[in-house]
């Protein structure tokens, strides 16, 4: 499949403060989460693909076109969702999205015809000559969603789409993206920290920390795998030799904290032979679950890795692909 | 379609061309403008001066209202250069005072409520967002100075002759670069203040007080250093030293010269845009 973006070395400095650092990568989905702690760069990233920040190095490519040379005709294919308040408060919702879609060089009465389509499409139709102004927080989303969608764009940025939602117009909104997603018209990149949404949306992750591109993550691959680990809490003075045993069998094993270990048993290995280890060894085995592999572990694993190296290896252990920053 | 049949589809019909979407800008903004019948109302009162002059020009040449009174057409006012340059001067006012009241309202809401990000997220710039703004004022201002002018020369041409066109054909020309240079001088000046505080009311008071507290301030230094220079942050002074020079060909007198007044409003359009290229953009970097 052709990419959808292309990151090539690319590089972002605010002053001294180097904001993204020589990203590399190619993106290709139908829907993809950004996801990082506050301050990783995800909306700067964005932004930058979007045409707003010109890149101090390196380059990154949108569907083939090149960003510093193509920023304004690439944003014909892009819609795009800002994070913040954005509107226009003395104007009605279907002026906002008619004014927006003329402005993306549609025609006066075909963009009057697309906004109405657009506003019934996220749910505003019955409310759609009311002024932005007197918008719910929710209702606000759905008229930015809207206006992202009218011009009939080829990729959707969405930042932070559930920002400040209550859980029936959080739920409202990833119907929404699912919907789009699933037309198979437009591919969606979606910005949050908010784990759940990503991994209820998205059937690709990448993760960004401090202005590094650290984990790719096909969770389609994941979920079709449906690779179960075995989660184990435990107590005892001789933990690293029980874990260093554990491993002798021929088990992946990685220690979460102190006192949790996750393994991935192989078929000759039963929990017997674990119990038997544990008790040779006087460690208690205070709780044993079977777990799948969630989003929220490969996040907290990529924002525990202090080495990128040891973070690469770990994960292609665990197949997934990663990312060379 | 049914309403809740409705699905996602992308459009895939014709675009329009690129250089005419700032006009977009401009048509809703012209909508939102005259929504106030304050604004409407002043714009006509603006419109009036310009009724008056062209009733001069048409009671100068008919011979009834002059036989009515008993007068000649020397008695009455002549159709000159000063003439269009008084009705400039009018007119230089009346778009001061429409410029403080319609340029704050152009981009501060759009700054205020952060929608600057879905402009520019579109196939349109910065410069496109300023052009598209300022047309607003432009179009408008045009309408009470050079427009309305040019008709009354026009009149006075059809009266007078052709004769009297050729022998004034500076007028015209005056006409239009005075009116031009002023409209571009308080239209980016407009935008940039509207840019710089956001809130609206502000932004018109800072055009005013800007104008006048500068003046004043300017008349200060003339008068405590007996010079002239301190015009030189007199806006509509150097603007009447210009029309000054365009129109009579000669330097106002007890003020700056010409060329300094031009460097002046340069600075001033200068100013005004580095203050809305800092402020006009999808997302300020803060560093």
């Amino acid at each position: 499949m052709e990419p959808i973006i292309e990151l090539e070395s690319l590089s972002l400095n605010f002053g001294k403060l180097q904001v993204l650092k020589e990203l590399n990568g190619a993106l290709a989905g139908r829907a993809f989460g950004l996801l990082g702690p506050n301050g990783a760069g995800k909306s700067t990233l964005l932004r930058t693909l979007m045409g707003f920040h010109k890149p101090t190095s390196g380059t990154a490519r949108v569907f083939g076109k090149d960003i510093r040379t193509h920023a304004k005709t690439n944003r014909q294919d892009i819609g795009f969702m800002p994070e913040n308040d954005a509107f226009i408060a003395d104007m009605s919702a279907i002026r906002f999205v008619r004014m927006l879609a003329e402005l993306s060089g549609m025609p006066p009465r075909m963009a009057l015809e697309k906004a109405h389509e657009a506003l019934h499409f996220v749910g505003l139709g019955e409310a759609r000559y009311r002024k932005l102004g007197e918008y719910s927080l929710g209702m606000k989303q759905k008229a930015k969603l809207a206006q992202a969608l009218v011009h009939g764009p080829r990729l959707l940025i969405l930042d932070e789409p559930t920002n400040g939602l209550d859980p029936p117009a959080r739920s409202s909104m990833l119907k929404l993206i699912r919907e789009i997603r699933d037309s198979n018209k437009v591919h969606v990149i979606i910005s949050s920290h908010l784990l759940a949404d990503v991994e209820e949306v998205c059937e690709e992750v990448v993760i960004l920390k401090e202005g590094r591109l650290v984990v790719y993550c096909n969770l389609e691959q994941e979920r079709r795998a449906n690779r179960k680990f075995l989660e184990m809490e435990t107590r005892g003075q001789r933990q690293d030799e029980f874990v260093e045993k554990i491993r002798e069998l021929g088990v992946e094993v990685a220690q979460v904290g102190r006192r949790v270990i996750k393994m991935v048993l192989p078929e000759n290995v039963a929990i017997r032979d674990l119990y038997s280890l544990a008790s040779d060894r006087e460690v208690q085995i205070r709780r044993l679950d079977y777990k799948r592999d969630s989003l929220q572990d490969i996040f907290l694993k990529a924002m525990e890795t202090d080495n990128l190296q040891k973070l690469e290896s770990s994960l292609e252990e665990r197949e997934y692909v990663s990312v060379q920053a | 379609m049914s309403v809740y049949k409705l699905e996602y589809k992308q459009y895939t019909g014709p675009f329009t061309p690129g250089w005419s979407r700032f006009l977009v800008l401009t048509r809703y903004a012209f909508r939102g403008v005259f929504r106030s019948r304050w604004t409407v109302a002043l714009f006509v009162i603006a419109a009036l001066p310009a009724l008056v002059f062209g009733a001069l020009i048409y009671l100068r040449y008919n011979a009834t209202f002059l036989d009515t009174f008993g007068l000649r057409i020397s008695d009455f006012v002549p159709i000159d250069a000063t003439f269009f340059q008084t009705y400039l001067g009018v007119q230089v006012g009346w778009c001061w005072i429409l410029a403080a009241i319609i340029g704050p309202g152009l981009v501060s809401p759009d700054l205020a409520n952060g929608g600057l990000p879905l402009y520019f997220c579109r196939p349109f710039s910065r410069a496109e967002y300023v052009i598209g703004k300022g047309s607003v004022l432009f179009f408008l201002l045009s309408a009470i100075t050079w427009i309305p002018g040019l008709i009354l020369i026009f009149l006075q041409t059809a009266y007078g002759g052709m004769g009297w066109l050729l022998d004034n054909l500076n007028i015209p020309f005056a006409l239009v670069v005075s009116s031009m240079l002023w409209i571009l001088a308080l239209t980016l000046l407009a935008l940039a203040l509207s840019a710089w505080v956001k809130w609206r009311m502000v932004a018109g008071a800072l055009v005013f007080i800007i104008v006048v507290v500068l003046s004043s301030f300017g008349g200060m230094i003339n008068l405590l250093l007996g010079t002239y220079w301190g015009s030189l942050i007199d806006m509509p002074t150097m603007n009447a030293v210009v029309m000054h020079y365009l129109f009579q060909h000669e330097q106002l007198p007890g003020t700056v010269p010409m060329p300094a007044a031009l460097v002046s409003l340069a600075v001033l359009l200068l100013c005004s845009l580095w203050l809305l290229n800092r402020r006009v953009q999808a997302y300020e970097v803060v560093r």
